[in-house]
């Protein structure tokens, strides 16, 4: 592992202008993707900045029934929590369906949003990669797809982002508070993470310097009928090959509005708005969720080796569309 | 850096070049060894320790991260009155072969049965409203950060479930 300076964050104000300050530095959090990087070379940050004391770790509901969920809460205590397990199901079910016991008490919410991707090109330093070294070719478009993209990838980059908390927030429309140097600023998570495009190195709009001290969730009443399906090659302990995060407002049979987000597909939490619109309206039927799926993925690119996500992801959005319509899944 | 952690109880001071992981700080600073590398990339889970009183992944922690930080290992478990009853019950059921995932099973099993005991569900939890029940299913999908390449799983799981059961029994006597 590269040698690195460490600093304990003191305020959010100090530790914004000691990483905005310095181009090598970087902020830590549980560390639990972070420093596994630094030992495999992935990452070589020359200062860290810990902020995972700094008192950023409550969930508050806020007047209007949305949640505040400050950056250092653990995944672990965020799954848990009565109010997302009650009025957010389907973010307790993502973040129970992503890595392990042991890791989720570590990780925290910034961090889940900012890990890197798990592209086995990507963290394999004697193998080109865009994303970890621009413009050193990618491996993985005549390589190893199987975890790569089928929506939104680019002739430089197919990885995909690896967070099952990330795909339930962006479905429930939060928004990330970032403190940079200057301002304070709102993202929208489905603008959050990029696609690759020419610059596959940049996986967030985050600036260098910006550090995430909260995520919002404004109220989203029919959320109380959501939640997330993850398909993966082993039952536990495992990244998605698709998943897909799903709430319905639904009345007397009709689906008068859905939100439906896929992960395991692209280099970003994939917000599903043409599935979304082909459904509005639309009598809660499996010819119904069978089109919305359909009109999504008609702009899938998949490559041979991930050909097979295609149809996986349509079935699994039409399955979890039927268990949440009171259907047989 | 100078820092300090408190380990199975005890107050260790020592100086660590920032890259040590909190791993190898126990095992070749402070000469505790129960806690185990294995792939040292945090897949196998044989570094588990209770980290603050909740399990966690040693070789994935900075120890300067954790300065003042309280440290169990499996070797803090046990008590002049004996072994810790998972402990125990590893060994009633044969929960291992060549032993060397073991300390880490167990203490990822302690923080587990607390962590169902304040109520939190798991994947396979049908019912996020509902008070969780340890079956097998419970037992396995909390416990899948732990590898056991000699493949124990049966037993471990036995273990578990022995010692869960006797929880429970307690908790509705009480």
């Amino acid at each position: 592992m590269r040698e690195f300076g460490f600093e304990r964050a003191q305020d959010v104000a100090g530790a914004v202008a000691t990483v905005a300050g310095r181009p090598g530095a970087t902020y830590l959090g549980g560390g639990t993707n972070l420093v596994d990087n630094m030992k495999l070379g992935v990452e070589t940050p020359d200062l860290l900045v810990d902020v995972s004391r700094l008192p950023l770790d409550e969930v508050e509901m806020l007047p209007d029934g949305g949640l505040r969920i400050g950056a250092a809460v653990r995944n672990s205590d965020l799954a848990a929590h009565p109010v997302v397990r009650r009025d957010f199901p389907l973010l307790s079910r993502a973040l129970l369906a992503g890595a392990n016991g042991q890791i989720r008490n570590s990780a925290t919410t910034a961090g889940n949003l900012l890990q890197r991707t798990r592209c086995v090109y990507f963290r394999d330093v004697t193998t080109p990669c865009n994303k970890r070294e621009p413009g050193s070719g990618c491996s993985a478009l005549d390589g190893w797809t199987r975890y790569h993209a089928i929506l939104g990838g680019s002739e430089h980059c197919i990885a995909v982002h690896p967070s099952d908390m990330a795909v339930a927030l962006t479905a429930l429309e939060g928004q990330a508070v970032v403190v940079g140097p200057d301002v304070e600023r709102r993202i929208p998570l489905d603008g959050f993470h990029r696609l690759p495009g020419d610059e596959p190195q940049r996986d967030t709009v985050l600036e260098h310097g910006e550090l995430i001290t909260a995520v919002e969730l404004p109220p989203l009443p029919f959320a109380k009928r959501s939640t997330y399906r993850k398909v993966r090659d082993r039952a536990s302990f495992a990244f998605a090959l698709v998943s897909v995060a799903a709430a319905v407002d639904l009345e007397d049979g009709v689906v008068r509005a859905s939100r439906i987000a896929f992960g395991g597909v692209a280099h970003k939490p994939w917000r599903a708005h043409a599935a979304e619109q082909a459904l509005r309206g639309q009598p809660a039927t499996e010819a119904s969720f069978r089109a919305a799926a359909d009109a999504e993925l008609a702009q899938a690119q998949p490559r041979s080796g991930n050909a097979f996500k295609v149809p996986m992801l349509r079935n699994t959005v039409v399955s979890v569309l039927r268990g949440l319509t009171g259907q047989e899944a | 850096m100078p820092i300090a952690l408190t380990v199975d109880g005890q107050v260790r001071r020592l100086t660590v070049d920032s890259r040590t992981t909190l791993l190898d700080a126990l095992r070749e600073r402070l000469g505790v060894t129960s806690p185990k590398k294995g792939c040292d990339h945090g897949q196998c889970g044989a570094c588990t320790v209770l980290l603050d009183g909740r399990r966690a992944l040693s070789c994935l922690a900075l120890a300067v991260a954790h300065d003042g930080g309280e440290v169990v290992t499996a070797d803090g478990l046990a008590t002049d009155d004996g072994l810790h009853p998972l402990q125990q019950a590893f060994v009633d059921h044969d929960g291992f072969q060549c032993g060397y995932c073991t300390p880490g099973q167990i203490c990822s099993a302690v923080g587990m049965l607390e962590e169902a005991a304040k109520g939190h569900p798991s994947h396979v939890t049908a019912d996020l409203d509902t008070e969780v029940v340890l079956d097998d299913d419970e037992i396995r999908e909390r416990m899948s950060g732990n590898l056991c390449r000699c493949a124990a799983y049966v037993n471990i799981v036995a273990a578990i479930r022995d010692v869960a059961g006797q929880t429970a029994d307690e908790g509705a006597d009480a």
